[in-house]
């Protein structure tokens, strides 16, 4: 498709690996892999259907077009016999595809009572991810040792929201007030993109979800480090970044654990550093971009509840020295 | 059976109506044609405004990231493109066929209750009307257009947006619910003598059921739309999780009014197309039995699948597989439909007029929105796909491809009858085919970008592999689309002009509305012909060949 080619060379931004074109069809966890499976079934089930009425339709269109001279067609009123016979044939279908979605059901979506793994907590418009057990609170970023099965338990902190990671399981609804649970799991290391699916408000659209799947050791190694509190920065730009973290407001809605910022109403930055992305998947996380989020989040994310705070071009450099210290 | 004249006064007298009749007469008409005529041109206003929303839409999400519409903007955009096109488009065109086509149809001279019937009208331009003043007081609405709540209450809407809504909709879902009775009650109370049900033409029979719907689904919206306001200008809490309320509640009262009306805005198209199709293969209905009574089971069962727009909530799986069972069986009847359409073009003589074109074309995307329902009754696959791209080319595949086709089957179909004038078949060509290539472009594609993993309401995106792409062809296939609209408007105007003289019954059709001049007089017949069966002219043309004795 050259068009195809042409537009996504021009492509303004593009994430640092290739996911899967069609997640729906691509699974990696046995979850997802139950409904892929069904999907192609019902699929190749309606595809079938559909050629058949195109296939009568085609052939009424070609044979039974009327010639100049012809006379009235001799009327038929409907033939009882054929009639039902299509109605019990729709009904089998039907029943078919009810059997095997039932089955798909449990296997998608088992009971299950297994301790939650994971809490995952909605905003307008980012993810909050909490490790029970641990002290980890991170953001929009969840990191999951392969192939151990997630049970996640989802709030909403306003509206309702949905989770949806569609390579490793089905989508639910967050509603507020009232507690949901996922599971999911993924096969192999790499990065699984998913997003909100319900619409939440203005920046429904940047409220992305990446799950990052590790080995073992990968993940111990994320976790030992996550569970880390970052060491207080003695002296220069850092330090004077550390101090207007505090002074500024920054602390009035973020934590960062072993400082007095402890607010929860914006994402933890406790090991912001150690983040592929910032703004819920709207920019890769570099010191050039964290700089541009600091000077006018709205130019960015337009419609998110971080304010511009009007920081000196200092007050951004030594903010920003500080942040990516946070690994 | 009493081959009876429905002539208490002369024609003399009659024509003294007529006398009355001038521009000021638009106002303050009570006759159900001008009424429908109204219907139609707000209709037609509000389409080329909804389908202006939509370019924008298109526009916007044309190139990954793009900046062209802030989100504020593109909120606003695709939940006034969605009530618009619901609520004024898709049920006022429908709405004004009924009133138009259902006296003339059963013989009578007006609805049961004209003044009620304008009413109704009046009610829904002023809803339609405020709906839009919203813009010039703050913001219009940009909940989304089934407004789930906590989104649609004040600590999230602070603004007037949401109260416009819920108030609009209001003024038209309460003409709504008049239009039904006032349509049920002419079905049953004003037929000629000697049409009995078994006899009423389907669209009349779709328009009468589909009236049951209106007055039993649009008081549940009623309801919870007043439930809305006091939550909002109040301080109630019946939507909200803190203090007893449940945003889940909203959605069973939203939904338990929004599948039936799914259905309201397809019965009058399935019966827009069983007068079509029968006409044009000049072959009567195939199974006229199979397809009225198909009719009253999608009507009960609507109201028994509501919730299959919930799988996602996490109700539980045998709430889930209650729903899924329902929305199955519905597919049932449905498909009996397209098959009984099918079979009636069997040997016939098919005539490819604009209208046929569009009615045939219709069978095929109808089958593909009507598959893809079924695909989402799967409660899986839901799982997978609601709320993504999928559902966006679903509802568009039943709307677009559904009713506006056969809407458009509708128009070639009885234009000559509301204006006396053919419209061109030339341009008819021209518009069908731009119609059929846009559509589908703008379309198909966003099946294939579901399952790409975008989420639907999205005011850009990130350049993933194809979204970009097939966003482009879906913007490209739109704009075809919104160029096909064109030559309607062209044939509507070409036609007022130079449109052939239709005469009374140009399609050589068989049902009473074809048995009086085009335009119908105000009291629409001065005589009714004798009715032996469902189509009273081809008795009359064919004294040796009726139906009842032929159909034993």
């Amino acid at each position: 498709m050259q068009l195809g080619i042409w537009l996504e060379s021009i492509i303004i931004f593009q994430f640092g690996h290739s996911p899967a074109t069609f997640p729906v069809f691509s699974p990696h966890s046995p979850y997802a892999r139950s409904i892929s499976e069904l999907s192609s079934g019902v699929l190749w089930g309606m595809l079938g259907i559909f050629m058949i009425v195109t296939a009568l339709v085609t052939y009424c269109i070609h044979k039974f077009r009327a010639s100049p001279d012809q006379s009235t067609p001799q009327p038929t009123y409907g033939n009882t016999r054929l009639e039902v016979g299509y109605t019990i044939s729709f009904f089998l279908i039907l029943a078919a595809i009810m059997v095997f979605a039932v089955r798909s059901m449990s296997a998608s979506d088992p009971a299950g009572s297994q301790p939650d793994t994971l809490v995952v907590v909605a905003h307008q418009w980012w993810w909050e991810v909490r490790y029970p057990g641990t002290g980890i609170v991170t953001a929009n970023e969840i990191h999951v040792p392969v192939g151990v099965p997630q049970r996640v338990r989802v709030l909403s902190a306003d509206v309702i929201h949905d989770f949806w990671v569609p390579e490793l399981g089905r989508k639910m609804d967050i509603i507020p007030g009232s507690e949901n649970h996922v599971w999911f799991s993924a096969d192999a290391p790499g990065t699984y993109l998913g997003s909100c699916a319900e619409y939440c408000g203005v920046e429904h659209a940047w409220m992305r979800i990446r799950v990052v799947a590790q080995t073992p050791a990968e993940f111990a190694q994320w976790q030992a480090q996550q569970e880390a509190v970052p060491g207080s920065p003695a002296s220069g730009e850092t330090a004077l970044g550390a101090q207007y973290f505090q002074q500024l407001s920054c602390a009035n809605c973020h934590t960062i654990r072993g400082t007095a910022a402890k607010a929860s109403i914006a994402p933890d930055l406790t090991h912001l550093a150690s983040r592929e992305t910032l703004a819920a998947g709207r920019i890769m996380n570099t010191p050039e971009n964290l700089s541009n989020w600091l000077n006018d989040p709205a130019i960015i994310k337009p419609g998110c509840k971080m304010p511009n705070l009007h920081l000196t071009a200092q007050q951004r450099g030594a903010l920003v020295d500080y942040l990516e210290t946070l690994r | 059976m009493s081959e009876v004249l429905v002539t208490p006064q002369s024609v003399q007298e009659l024509e003294q109506f007529e006398k009355t009749a001038g521009m000021l007469s638009w106002l303050s008409s009570c006759d159900h044609k001008q009424i429908g005529v109204l219907y139609l041109l707000t209709a037609l206003g509000f389409f080329i405004v909804g389908g202006c929303e939509a370019l924008l839409m298109r526009l916007q999400l044309a190139f990954a990231n793009n900046h062209l519409l802030g989100p504020e903007a593109y909120d606003q955009l695709f939940t006034l493109h969605g009530t618009t096109m619901i609520f004024l488009v898709v049920m006022p065109t429908l709405l004004g066929l009924s009133v138009y086509l259902l006296p003339l149809m059963i013989g009578a001279r007006d609805m049961a209750f004209p003044r009620l019937n304008a009413l109704s009208y009046w009610l829904l331009l002023f809803g339609g009307v405020f709906l839009y003043t919203s813009i010039f007081f703050g913001n219009a609405p940009d909940m989304g257009w089934f407004s789930y709540a906590p989104l649609s209450e004040k600590p999230y809407s602070s603004l007037p947006g949401v109260d416009f809504w819920a108030l609009g909709l209001l003024a038209i879902g309460i003409g709504t619910v008049t239009t039904g009775i006032n349509l049920i009650v002419t079905a049953f109370a004003m037929r000629a003598p000697g049409l009995s049900m078994k006899r009423l033409p389907l669209f009349a029979w779709m328009t009468m059921v589909n009236s049951f719907l209106m007055v039993f689904a649009l008081p549940v919206l009623n309801a919870a739309l007043v439930m809305l306001l006091i939550d909002r200008n109040l301080h109630a809490r019946f939507f909200t999780s803190d203090a007893g309320g449940s945003p889940i509640l909203w959605q069973h009262f939203f939904w338990s009014f929004g599948h039936p009306e799914v259905y309201i805005m397809v019965l009058p198209a399935f019966g827009i197309i069983s007068e079509v199709i029968p006409v044009f293969s000049r072959k009567p209905i195939f199974g006229y039995g199979f397809v009225a009574a198909s009719t009253v089971a999608i009507a009960l069962l609507s109201f028994a699948v509501w919730a299959h727009h919930m799988f996602a909530v996490g109700l539980g799986h045998s709430f889930d597989m209650f729903f899924a069972f329902g929305s199955m069986l519905i597919a049932i009847p449905t498909g009996i439909k397209i098959f009984n359409w099918i079979f009636t073009m069997w040997k016939g003589a098919i005539r490819f007029t604009t209208s046929m074109k569009f009615a045939v074309a219709f069978l095929i995307e109808f089958t593909i929105g009507g598959l893809s329902g079924v695909v989402f009754a799967t409660v899986p696959m839901d799982w997978q796909l609601t709320d993504s791209y999928v559902v966006v080319a679903h509802i568009h595949y039943v709307l677009f491809g559904g009713t506006m086709f056969a809407v458009f089957a509708g128009i070639y179909y009885w234009w000559p009858k509301m204006t006396g004038r053919l419209l061109s078949e030339r341009l008819g060509t021209w518009h069908f085919w731009l119609t059929v290539i846009g559509f589908n472009a703008a379309f198909f594609v966003q099946h294939m970008l579901g399952i790409a993993g975008m989420p639907r309401r999205v005011w850009t995106y990130p350049a993933l592999p194809h979204w970009q792409s097939l966003n482009m062809i879906s913007t490209v296939g739109a704009f075809v689309l919104g160029i096909s609209t064109l030559f309607l408007f062209w044939n509507f105007m070409w036609s007022r002009k130079h449109g052939i003289c239709a005469g009374e019954n140009p399609w050589e059709a068989w049902t009473l509305e074809w048995a009086t001049s085009s335009p119908p007089p105000v009291y629409n017949f001065a005589q009714i012909p004798p009715i032996h069966g469902p189509r009273p002219l081809w008795d009359l043309k064919h004294p040796g060949q009726r139906d009842r004795d032929l159909n034993k």
